[in-house]
Protein backbone atom coordinates (compact mmCIF):
# COMPACT_ATOMS: atom_id res chain seq x y z
CA UNK A 1 0.00 0.00 0.00
CA UNK A 2 1.17 3.15 -0.90
CA UNK A 3 2.44 5.36 2.04
CA UNK A 4 1.79 9.07 2.41
CA UNK A 5 4.69 11.38 2.46
CA UNK A 6 5.69 14.27 0.64
CA UNK A 7 7.34 12.34 -1.93
CA UNK A 8 4.18 10.13 -2.63
CA UNK A 9 2.29 13.25 -3.07
CA UNK A 10 4.22 14.55 -5.66
CA UNK A 11 4.95 11.49 -7.54
CA UNK A 12 0.69 11.37 -7.83
CA UNK A 13 0.32 15.21 -8.41
CA UNK A 14 3.20 14.73 -11.35
CA UNK A 15 2.23 11.82 -13.25
CA UNK A 16 -1.69 12.01 -12.44
CA UNK A 17 -1.46 8.13 -11.22
CA UNK A 18 -4.78 7.68 -9.49
CA UNK A 19 -4.02 6.80 -5.75
CA UNK A 20 -5.08 3.09 -4.47
CA UNK A 21 -8.57 2.35 -2.50
CA UNK A 22 -7.85 3.37 1.34
CA UNK A 23 -8.79 -0.28 2.65
CA UNK A 24 -10.07 -3.02 0.75
CA UNK A 25 -13.53 -4.55 0.33
CA UNK A 26 -13.16 -8.20 0.71
CA UNK A 27 -15.74 -10.55 1.57
CA UNK A 28 -15.96 -12.23 4.45
CA UNK A 29 -14.45 -15.04 5.18
CA UNK A 30 -16.41 -18.29 7.13
CA UNK A 31 -14.43 -17.67 10.66
CA UNK A 32 -12.10 -15.33 12.09
CA UNK A 33 -10.56 -15.24 15.51
CA UNK A 34 -11.99 -11.93 16.51
CA UNK A 35 -15.00 -10.57 15.13
CA UNK A 36 -16.16 -6.88 15.80
CA UNK A 37 -19.76 -5.28 15.46
CA UNK A 38 -19.47 -1.82 14.59
CA UNK A 39 -17.22 -0.08 11.63
CA UNK A 40 -17.06 3.26 13.99
CA UNK A 41 -14.40 4.61 15.36
CA UNK A 42 -14.06 1.95 18.05
CA UNK A 43 -14.08 -0.87 16.34
CA UNK A 44 -11.76 0.18 13.64
CA UNK A 45 -9.03 1.46 16.34
CA UNK A 46 -9.63 -1.65 18.22
CA UNK A 47 -8.84 -3.51 14.61
CA UNK A 48 -5.37 -1.14 14.30
CA UNK A 49 -4.41 -2.09 17.89
CA UNK A 50 -4.61 -5.66 17.90
CA UNK A 51 -2.89 -5.74 14.79
CA UNK A 52 -0.09 -2.95 15.75
CA UNK A 53 0.11 -4.14 19.57
CA UNK A 54 -1.07 -8.20 19.71
CA UNK A 55 -0.04 -8.97 16.18
CA UNK A 56 -3.52 -10.38 15.58
CA UNK A 57 -4.82 -9.81 12.15
CA UNK A 58 -7.27 -12.92 11.54
CA UNK A 59 -10.42 -10.15 12.26
CA UNK A 60 -13.18 -9.20 11.10
CA UNK A 61 -14.90 -5.76 11.31
CA UNK A 62 -18.42 -5.85 10.28
CA UNK A 63 -20.14 -2.79 9.53
CA UNK A 64 -23.95 -2.27 8.76
CA UNK A 65 -23.75 0.46 6.46
CA UNK A 66 -20.65 2.44 5.21
CA UNK A 67 -17.33 3.51 7.27
CA UNK A 68 -17.68 6.98 8.56
CA UNK A 69 -21.76 6.79 8.50
CA UNK A 70 -22.39 6.84 12.09
CA UNK A 71 -21.33 8.60 15.04
CA UNK A 72 -17.50 8.68 14.19
CA UNK A 73 -18.46 11.20 11.53
CA UNK A 74 -21.51 13.63 13.50
CA UNK A 75 -19.42 14.17 16.39
CA UNK A 76 -18.37 17.66 17.17
CA UNK A 77 -14.49 16.42 17.01
CA UNK A 78 -13.28 17.57 20.44
CA UNK A 79 -10.25 16.08 22.42
CA UNK A 80 -9.26 16.56 26.06
CA UNK A 81 -8.41 14.97 29.37
CA UNK A 82 -10.26 16.85 31.82
CA UNK A 83 -11.43 14.30 33.93
CA UNK A 84 -11.68 14.23 38.29
CA UNK A 85 -12.36 10.53 39.04
CA UNK A 86 -10.12 7.99 39.51
CA UNK A 87 -11.26 5.44 36.46
CA UNK A 88 -12.02 8.16 33.39
CA UNK A 89 -8.86 10.69 34.56
CA UNK A 90 -5.95 8.59 33.39
CA UNK A 91 -7.72 6.39 31.12
CA UNK A 92 -8.56 9.92 29.04
CA UNK A 93 -5.31 11.20 29.34
CA UNK A 94 -3.80 8.13 27.74
CA UNK A 95 -6.47 8.44 24.76
CA UNK A 96 -5.29 12.08 24.64
CA UNK A 97 -1.42 10.99 24.29
CA UNK A 98 -2.47 8.66 21.87
CA UNK A 99 -3.91 11.44 20.22
CA UNK A 100 -0.60 13.20 19.81
CA UNK A 101 0.99 11.04 18.08
CA UNK A 102 -2.01 9.36 15.94
CA UNK A 103 -1.01 11.12 12.76
CA UNK A 104 1.90 9.13 12.84
CA UNK A 105 1.06 5.77 14.09
CA UNK A 106 -1.46 5.67 11.10
CA UNK A 107 0.83 7.17 8.60
CA UNK A 108 -2.76 9.35 8.15
CA UNK A 109 -3.44 13.27 8.78
CA UNK A 110 -5.81 13.24 11.51
CA UNK A 111 -5.35 17.09 11.53
CA UNK A 112 -4.97 16.96 15.47
CA UNK A 113 -4.94 20.68 16.75
CA UNK A 114 -3.91 21.23 19.95
CA UNK A 115 -5.71 24.65 20.14
CA UNK A 116 -7.03 24.34 23.82
CA UNK A 117 -10.17 24.75 25.60
CA UNK A 118 -11.08 27.06 28.29
CA UNK A 119 -14.29 25.80 30.58
CA UNK A 120 -15.61 28.94 31.23
CA UNK A 121 -16.65 29.83 35.38
CA UNK A 122 -19.17 32.49 35.39
CA UNK A 123 -18.85 33.14 39.10
CA UNK A 124 -16.37 32.60 42.15
CA UNK A 125 -17.63 29.44 43.28
CA UNK A 126 -17.70 27.65 40.04
CA UNK A 127 -13.97 29.02 39.44
CA UNK A 128 -13.56 26.86 42.93
CA UNK A 129 -15.29 23.98 41.30
CA UNK A 130 -12.67 24.40 38.01
CA UNK A 131 -9.53 25.25 40.54
CA UNK A 132 -10.23 21.54 42.08
CA UNK A 133 -10.57 20.04 38.74
CA UNK A 134 -7.38 22.09 37.62
CA UNK A 135 -5.87 20.56 40.57
CA UNK A 136 -6.97 16.62 39.95
CA UNK A 137 -5.37 17.01 36.70
CA UNK A 138 -2.28 18.55 37.56
CA UNK A 139 -1.98 15.71 40.19
CA UNK A 140 -2.35 13.55 37.56
CA UNK A 141 0.39 14.89 35.68
CA UNK A 142 -2.53 16.30 33.19
CA UNK A 143 -1.60 20.18 31.77
CA UNK A 144 -4.40 22.80 33.01
CA UNK A 145 -4.41 26.51 34.02
CA UNK A 146 -6.84 28.38 35.93
CA UNK A 147 -7.51 31.49 34.33
CA UNK A 148 -8.66 34.82 35.87
CA UNK A 149 -11.29 36.97 34.20
CA UNK A 150 -8.58 39.12 32.48
CA UNK A 151 -6.77 36.40 31.31
CA UNK A 152 -9.89 34.99 29.98
CA UNK A 153 -10.13 38.32 27.85
CA UNK A 154 -6.67 38.31 26.71
CA UNK A 155 -7.71 34.89 25.03
CA UNK A 156 -10.99 35.09 23.77
CA UNK A 157 -11.93 39.33 23.42
CA UNK A 158 -14.95 38.30 21.33
CA UNK A 159 -17.02 36.69 23.71
CA UNK A 160 -19.60 38.82 26.15
CA UNK A 161 -17.14 40.41 28.16
CA UNK A 162 -19.67 43.41 28.60
CA UNK A 163 -21.13 44.72 32.59
CA UNK A 164 -24.55 44.10 31.46
CA UNK A 165 -23.84 39.91 30.12
CA UNK A 166 -26.38 37.77 31.47
CA UNK A 167 -23.76 34.95 31.93
CA UNK A 168 -20.38 37.31 33.13
CA UNK A 169 -16.86 35.50 32.68
CA UNK A 170 -15.45 35.10 35.83
CA UNK A 171 -12.42 32.96 35.22
CA UNK A 172 -11.74 30.05 33.47
CA UNK A 173 -10.05 26.61 33.35
CA UNK A 174 -7.93 26.11 30.57
CA UNK A 175 -6.17 22.58 29.07
CA UNK A 176 -3.79 23.91 26.18
CA UNK A 177 -3.23 20.38 25.01
CA UNK A 178 -6.99 20.05 24.00
CA UNK A 179 -8.52 20.54 20.97
CA UNK A 180 -10.05 19.06 18.00
CA UNK A 181 -9.23 16.23 15.45
CA UNK A 182 -10.62 15.97 11.96
CA UNK A 183 -12.91 13.17 12.83
CA UNK A 184 -13.95 11.09 8.92
CA UNK A 185 -9.47 11.68 9.05
CA UNK A 186 -9.74 9.45 12.35
CA UNK A 187 -12.19 6.37 10.67
CA UNK A 188 -10.46 6.56 7.60
CA UNK A 189 -6.78 5.92 9.04
CA UNK A 190 -7.90 3.67 11.39
CA UNK A 191 -9.35 1.59 8.53
CA UNK A 192 -6.64 2.09 5.79
CA UNK A 193 -3.90 1.02 8.99
CA UNK A 194 -6.09 -1.70 9.97
CA UNK A 195 -6.89 -3.09 6.32
CA UNK A 196 -3.02 -2.71 5.11
CA UNK A 197 -2.43 -5.13 8.27
CA UNK A 198 -4.54 -7.98 7.10
CA UNK A 199 -7.88 -7.48 8.57
CA UNK A 200 -11.16 -7.71 7.12
CA UNK A 201 -13.17 -4.51 6.90
CA UNK A 202 -16.81 -5.90 5.65
CA UNK A 203 -19.31 -2.81 5.22
CA UNK A 204 -22.63 -3.29 4.32
CA UNK A 205 -23.07 -5.80 6.14
CA UNK A 206 -25.59 -6.33 9.13
CA UNK A 207 -25.18 -8.31 12.25
CA UNK A 208 -28.92 -10.34 12.67
CA UNK A 209 -27.99 -12.66 15.46
CA UNK A 210 -25.58 -14.49 17.70
CA UNK A 211 -24.18 -17.46 17.19
CA UNK A 212 -24.72 -19.75 20.11
CA UNK A 213 -22.92 -22.93 21.67
CA UNK A 214 -25.34 -23.16 25.08
CA UNK A 215 -24.23 -19.95 26.73
CA UNK A 216 -21.16 -19.13 24.53
CA UNK A 217 -21.11 -16.75 21.78
CA UNK A 218 -18.82 -18.18 18.94
CA UNK A 219 -19.84 -16.01 15.88
CA UNK A 220 -22.46 -13.92 14.51
CA UNK A 221 -25.34 -14.27 11.50
CA UNK A 222 -25.04 -11.45 8.94
CA UNK A 223 -27.15 -10.42 5.98
CA UNK A 224 -24.03 -11.98 4.42
CA UNK A 225 -24.03 -15.29 6.15
CA UNK A 226 -22.69 -16.65 9.23
CA UNK A 227 -18.90 -15.41 9.97
CA UNK A 228 -17.95 -18.18 13.18
CA UNK A 229 -15.58 -15.92 15.48
CA UNK A 230 -13.30 -17.62 18.89
CA UNK A 231 -14.36 -13.91 20.48
CA UNK A 232 -16.75 -11.51 19.68
CA UNK A 233 -16.66 -7.43 20.18
CA UNK A 234 -19.44 -5.12 19.88
CA UNK A 235 -18.77 -1.61 19.36
CA UNK A 236 -22.11 -0.02 18.13
CA UNK A 237 -22.94 2.53 20.79
CA UNK A 238 -26.08 4.22 20.16
CA UNK A 239 -27.16 0.60 19.37
CA UNK A 240 -25.49 -1.60 22.18
CA UNK A 241 -29.11 -2.40 23.88
CA UNK A 242 -30.20 -3.35 20.12
CA UNK A 243 -27.44 -5.73 18.97
CA UNK A 244 -27.01 -6.78 22.69
CA UNK A 245 -30.74 -7.41 22.79
CA UNK A 246 -29.92 -9.84 20.07
CA UNK A 247 -27.85 -12.26 22.72
CA UNK A 248 -30.28 -11.62 25.30
CA UNK A 249 -28.66 -8.85 27.09
CA UNK A 250 -30.17 -5.87 28.92
CA UNK A 251 -27.80 -3.40 29.14
CA UNK A 252 -27.77 0.18 31.97
CA UNK A 253 -28.33 1.81 28.60
CA UNK A 254 -30.59 4.38 27.07
CA UNK A 255 -30.23 5.81 23.35
CA UNK A 256 -30.81 9.77 23.09
CA UNK A 257 -30.04 12.02 20.60
CA UNK A 258 -27.81 14.99 20.55
CA UNK A 259 -27.67 17.67 18.16
CA UNK A 260 -24.80 19.48 16.52
CA UNK A 261 -24.91 22.73 14.31
CA UNK A 262 -22.29 24.22 11.81
CA UNK A 263 -22.75 28.02 10.90
CA UNK A 264 -22.01 30.11 7.52
CA UNK A 265 -18.22 29.98 7.19
CA UNK A 266 -16.36 32.61 8.68
CA UNK A 267 -13.02 34.35 9.17
CA UNK A 268 -10.68 32.82 11.71
CA UNK A 269 -12.26 34.19 14.93
CA UNK A 270 -12.62 30.86 17.31
CA UNK A 271 -9.14 29.78 17.42
CA UNK A 272 -9.79 27.48 21.09
CA UNK A 273 -12.56 25.15 22.24
CA UNK A 274 -15.35 27.08 24.12
CA UNK A 275 -17.25 25.46 26.87
CA UNK A 276 -19.92 27.55 28.45
CA UNK A 277 -20.00 27.40 32.14
CA UNK A 278 -23.93 28.14 32.18
CA UNK A 279 -25.47 25.03 30.22
CA UNK A 280 -24.29 22.01 28.26
CA UNK A 281 -22.74 24.32 25.00
CA UNK A 282 -19.51 24.46 23.19
CA UNK A 283 -17.88 25.78 20.25
CA UNK A 284 -14.92 25.54 17.93
CA UNK A 285 -14.30 26.50 14.54
CA UNK A 286 -13.28 24.04 11.59
CA UNK A 287 -10.83 24.96 9.24
CA UNK A 288 -13.02 25.76 6.74
CA UNK A 289 -14.52 28.48 8.81
CA UNK A 290 -17.65 27.27 9.94
CA UNK A 291 -17.93 27.77 13.44
CA UNK A 292 -19.26 24.09 15.04
CA UNK A 293 -20.83 23.63 18.11
CA UNK A 294 -23.35 21.43 20.45
CA UNK A 295 -25.50 21.68 23.56
CA UNK A 296 -27.06 18.68 25.42
CA UNK A 297 -29.24 15.89 24.51
CA UNK A 298 -33.06 16.76 24.15
CA UNK A 299 -34.00 14.72 27.07
CA UNK A 300 -35.68 12.14 26.10
CA UNK A 301 -34.54 8.81 24.41
CA UNK A 302 -35.33 7.85 20.88
CA UNK A 303 -33.41 6.45 17.82
CA UNK A 304 -34.23 9.23 15.59
CA UNK A 305 -31.92 11.57 14.26
CA UNK A 306 -33.31 14.11 13.77
CA UNK A 307 -33.58 16.84 16.96
CA UNK A 308 -36.14 19.10 18.27
CA UNK A 309 -36.36 22.56 17.56
CA UNK A 310 -36.45 23.82 21.24
CA UNK A 311 -33.05 22.47 21.68
CA UNK A 312 -31.81 24.17 18.70
CA UNK A 313 -33.52 27.02 19.86
CA UNK A 314 -31.68 26.89 23.87
CA UNK A 315 -28.12 26.16 21.97
CA UNK A 316 -28.51 29.23 19.62
CA UNK A 317 -29.46 31.30 23.07
CA UNK A 318 -25.89 29.57 24.53
CA UNK A 319 -24.29 30.79 21.23
CA UNK A 320 -25.80 34.29 21.61
CA UNK A 321 -24.98 34.54 25.05
CA UNK A 322 -21.42 33.66 24.63
CA UNK A 323 -20.46 35.33 21.60
CA UNK A 324 -23.00 38.49 21.02
CA UNK A 325 -21.00 39.15 17.87
CA UNK A 326 -22.92 35.62 16.49
CA UNK A 327 -26.33 36.37 16.23
CA UNK A 328 -25.74 37.99 12.77
CA UNK A 329 -24.59 34.49 11.33
CA UNK A 330 -26.66 31.90 10.05
CA UNK A 331 -26.97 28.37 10.75
CA UNK A 332 -25.52 26.40 7.86
CA UNK A 333 -26.56 23.09 9.14
CA UNK A 334 -27.64 20.80 12.10
CA UNK A 335 -27.59 17.31 12.46
CA UNK A 336 -28.08 14.93 15.23
CA UNK A 337 -26.58 11.48 16.34
CA UNK A 338 -27.94 8.75 18.92
CA UNK A 339 -25.92 7.81 21.47
CA UNK A 340 -25.71 5.57 24.51
CA UNK A 341 -26.21 7.01 27.49
CA UNK A 342 -26.14 5.15 31.24
CA UNK A 343 -26.60 6.00 34.44
CA UNK A 344 -23.98 7.36 36.14
CA UNK A 345 -22.68 8.67 32.51
CA UNK A 346 -19.92 6.54 32.24
CA UNK A 347 -19.05 3.75 29.09
CA UNK A 348 -18.09 0.22 29.38
CA UNK A 349 -15.21 -1.64 27.75
CA UNK A 350 -15.68 -5.30 29.57
CA UNK A 351 -16.44 -9.05 29.50
CA UNK A 352 -20.11 -9.46 29.32
CA UNK A 353 -22.36 -12.72 31.15
CA UNK A 354 -22.10 -14.72 28.09
CA UNK A 355 -18.81 -16.36 27.31
CA UNK A 356 -16.43 -15.24 24.62
CA UNK A 357 -18.87 -12.23 24.14
CA UNK A 358 -17.53 -8.99 24.62
CA UNK A 359 -18.90 -5.29 25.12
CA UNK A 360 -17.60 -1.53 24.04
CA UNK A 361 -20.09 1.14 24.30
CA UNK A 362 -22.28 3.28 26.29
CA UNK A 363 -20.52 6.30 25.58
CA UNK A 364 -22.66 8.88 26.42
CA UNK A 365 -20.87 12.02 24.88
CA UNK A 366 -17.34 11.12 25.39
CA UNK A 367 -16.90 8.72 22.61
CA UNK A 368 -15.16 10.89 20.18
CA UNK A 369 -12.02 11.83 22.57
CA UNK A 370 -11.67 8.04 23.79
CA UNK A 371 -10.87 6.52 20.00
CA UNK A 372 -7.34 5.92 20.49
CA UNK A 373 -8.06 4.56 24.15
CA UNK A 374 -11.00 2.61 23.33
CA UNK A 375 -9.08 0.95 20.87
CA UNK A 376 -6.32 0.11 23.11
CA UNK A 377 -8.06 -1.24 26.05
CA UNK A 378 -10.46 -3.01 23.55
CA UNK A 379 -8.08 -4.69 21.95
CA UNK A 380 -6.31 -5.91 24.72
CA UNK A 381 -9.51 -7.70 26.35
CA UNK A 382 -10.28 -9.00 22.87
CA UNK A 383 -7.08 -10.30 22.60
CA UNK A 384 -5.64 -11.84 26.23
CA UNK A 385 -9.42 -11.91 27.83
CA UNK A 386 -8.09 -9.85 30.50
CA UNK A 387 -9.17 -5.95 31.21
CA UNK A 388 -6.77 -3.40 30.30
CA UNK A 389 -5.91 -1.90 33.83
CA UNK A 390 -7.01 2.13 32.52
CA UNK A 391 -10.45 0.37 31.27
CA UNK A 392 -10.87 -1.70 34.74
CA UNK A 393 -13.33 0.19 36.08
CA UNK A 394 -15.39 0.18 33.07
CA UNK A 395 -17.59 -2.87 34.13
CA UNK A 396 -21.17 -3.99 33.21
CA UNK A 397 -21.66 -4.89 37.11
CA UNK A 398 -20.09 -1.63 38.51
CA UNK A 399 -23.81 -0.27 39.55
CA UNK A 400 -24.81 -3.55 41.22
CA UNK A 401 -21.48 -2.96 43.87
CA UNK A 402 -22.50 0.03 44.14
CA UNK A 403 -19.21 1.50 42.03
CA UNK A 404 -20.71 3.54 39.78
CA UNK A 405 -18.04 6.24 38.30
CA UNK A 406 -20.63 9.04 38.18
CA UNK A 407 -18.17 11.99 36.89
CA UNK A 408 -21.45 14.53 37.24
CA UNK A 409 -22.91 13.37 40.19
CA UNK A 410 -26.17 13.77 38.86
CA UNK A 411 -27.81 10.21 40.13
CA UNK A 412 -28.98 7.60 37.62
CA UNK A 413 -31.12 8.98 34.90
CA UNK A 414 -29.81 8.16 31.90
CA UNK A 415 -31.39 11.85 30.58
CA UNK A 416 -29.59 13.95 32.73
CA UNK A 417 -26.14 13.04 32.73
CA UNK B 1 -41.76 18.84 17.07
CA UNK B 2 -42.77 16.00 19.85
CA UNK B 3 -46.55 16.74 20.67
CA UNK B 4 -47.98 15.05 23.28
CA UNK B 5 -51.69 14.61 24.04
CA UNK B 6 -52.20 15.43 27.70
CA UNK B 7 -55.57 14.01 28.67
CA UNK B 8 -56.60 16.87 30.45
CA UNK B 9 -54.96 19.99 28.65
CA UNK B 10 -54.93 18.62 24.92
CA UNK B 11 -52.04 18.19 22.82
CA UNK B 12 -49.52 20.53 23.29
CA UNK B 13 -45.70 20.51 22.75
CA UNK B 14 -43.83 18.32 24.47
CA UNK B 15 -41.14 21.15 26.35
CA UNK B 16 -43.93 22.26 28.21
CA UNK B 17 -43.81 18.75 29.55
CA UNK B 18 -40.57 17.29 31.72
CA UNK B 19 -39.47 13.43 31.09
CA UNK B 20 -40.02 11.45 33.59
CA UNK B 21 -38.60 7.33 32.07
CA UNK B 22 -40.00 4.27 31.42
CA UNK B 23 -43.18 3.71 32.64
CA UNK B 24 -43.04 -0.17 32.15
CA UNK B 25 -40.19 -0.94 34.92
CA UNK B 26 -42.34 -2.44 37.72
CA UNK B 27 -41.35 -1.30 41.08
CA UNK B 28 -40.22 -4.78 42.92
CA UNK B 29 -42.37 -5.46 46.14
CA UNK B 30 -41.46 -3.44 49.26
CA UNK B 31 -40.79 -5.28 52.31
CA UNK B 32 -38.00 -7.19 52.19
CA UNK B 33 -34.32 -5.34 52.63
CA UNK B 34 -32.56 -5.43 49.32
CA UNK B 35 -28.92 -6.07 50.70
CA UNK B 36 -28.30 -8.58 48.57
CA UNK B 37 -29.45 -11.73 45.97
CA UNK B 38 -32.32 -12.00 43.83
CA UNK B 39 -33.64 -8.99 46.00
CA UNK B 40 -30.92 -6.37 45.19
CA UNK B 41 -30.63 -7.83 41.62
CA UNK B 42 -34.48 -6.81 40.78
CA UNK B 43 -33.81 -2.81 43.10
CA UNK B 44 -30.51 -2.54 40.59
CA UNK B 45 -32.51 -3.68 37.36
CA UNK B 46 -35.13 -1.27 38.27
CA UNK B 47 -33.27 1.38 38.74
CA UNK B 48 -30.12 1.16 36.46
CA UNK B 49 -31.28 -1.10 33.92
CA UNK B 50 -32.96 -0.02 30.32
CA UNK B 51 -35.43 -2.29 27.99
CA UNK B 52 -34.10 0.82 25.49
CA UNK B 53 -36.51 -0.37 22.36
CA UNK B 54 -35.97 0.95 19.07
CA UNK B 55 -40.13 1.09 18.56
CA UNK B 56 -42.92 1.75 20.75
CA UNK B 57 -42.27 2.70 24.79
CA UNK B 58 -44.00 3.80 27.47
CA UNK B 59 -43.04 6.77 29.33
CA UNK B 60 -43.89 9.01 32.40
CA UNK B 61 -44.20 12.62 30.92
CA UNK B 62 -45.53 15.53 33.91
CA UNK B 63 -46.80 18.46 32.55
CA UNK B 64 -44.89 20.81 34.94
CA UNK B 65 -45.95 24.10 32.64
CA UNK B 66 -49.55 22.89 32.39
CA UNK B 67 -51.90 21.03 34.77
CA UNK B 68 -48.97 19.72 36.61
CA UNK B 69 -50.45 16.34 35.83
CA UNK B 70 -48.37 12.95 35.34
CA UNK B 71 -49.05 11.03 32.15
CA UNK B 72 -47.96 7.80 30.59
CA UNK B 73 -47.41 8.35 26.96
CA UNK B 74 -46.54 5.63 24.18
CA UNK B 75 -44.52 6.80 21.67
CA UNK B 76 -42.45 5.43 18.61
CA UNK B 77 -38.75 5.80 19.44
CA UNK B 78 -37.68 4.66 16.24
CA UNK B 79 -39.93 7.48 14.51
CA UNK B 80 -41.23 9.98 17.85
CA UNK B 81 -44.88 8.63 16.18
CA UNK B 82 -46.73 9.28 19.36
CA UNK B 83 -49.44 6.49 19.76
CA UNK B 84 -51.74 6.82 22.84
CA UNK B 85 -51.36 8.83 26.41
CA UNK B 86 -52.97 8.12 29.55
CA UNK B 87 -53.58 9.20 33.04
CA UNK B 88 -50.40 8.24 35.04
CA UNK B 89 -53.00 6.80 37.59
CA UNK B 90 -55.32 4.67 35.44
CA UNK B 91 -51.74 3.22 33.96
CA UNK B 92 -51.30 2.09 37.23
CA UNK B 93 -54.46 0.95 38.26
CA UNK B 94 -54.63 -0.73 35.30
CA UNK B 95 -51.61 -2.36 35.87
CA UNK B 96 -52.45 -3.71 39.17
CA UNK B 97 -55.74 -5.31 38.48
CA UNK B 98 -55.82 -8.82 37.42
Amino acid sequence: MTRYNAFALLSHALTGKKWPLAWRSPAPKASYDIVIVGGGGHGLATAHYLAKNHGITNVAVIEKSYIGSGNVGRNTTLVRSNYQMPGNTEFFEHSLKLWEGLSHDLNYNVMLSQRGQIVLAHGPVQLDVLARKGNTMRLNGIDAELLDRGQVQKLIPYCGFSPESRWPIYGALLQRRAGTARHDAVAWGYARSASEAGIDIIENCEVTGFVRDGDAVIGVETTRGRILAARTGIAVAGHSSQVAALAGLKLPVESHILQAFVSEPIKPLVDHVISFGAELFYISQSDKGGLVFGGHIDGFNTYTQRGQLPKVQTVMECLVALIPAAARLRLLRHWGGIQDMTPDGSPFICATPLPNLYLNGGWCYQGFKATPASGTTYARLLATGQDHPLAAHFQLDRTMRGDGLDEYGLGNWTWKQ
Amino acid sequence: MLRIPCPWCGERDYNEFRYGGDADKVRPPFGKPAVEGADLKAWHDQVFVFDNPKGPHKEYWQHVQGCRHWLVLERNTATNQVLQAWPAREFALARVKP
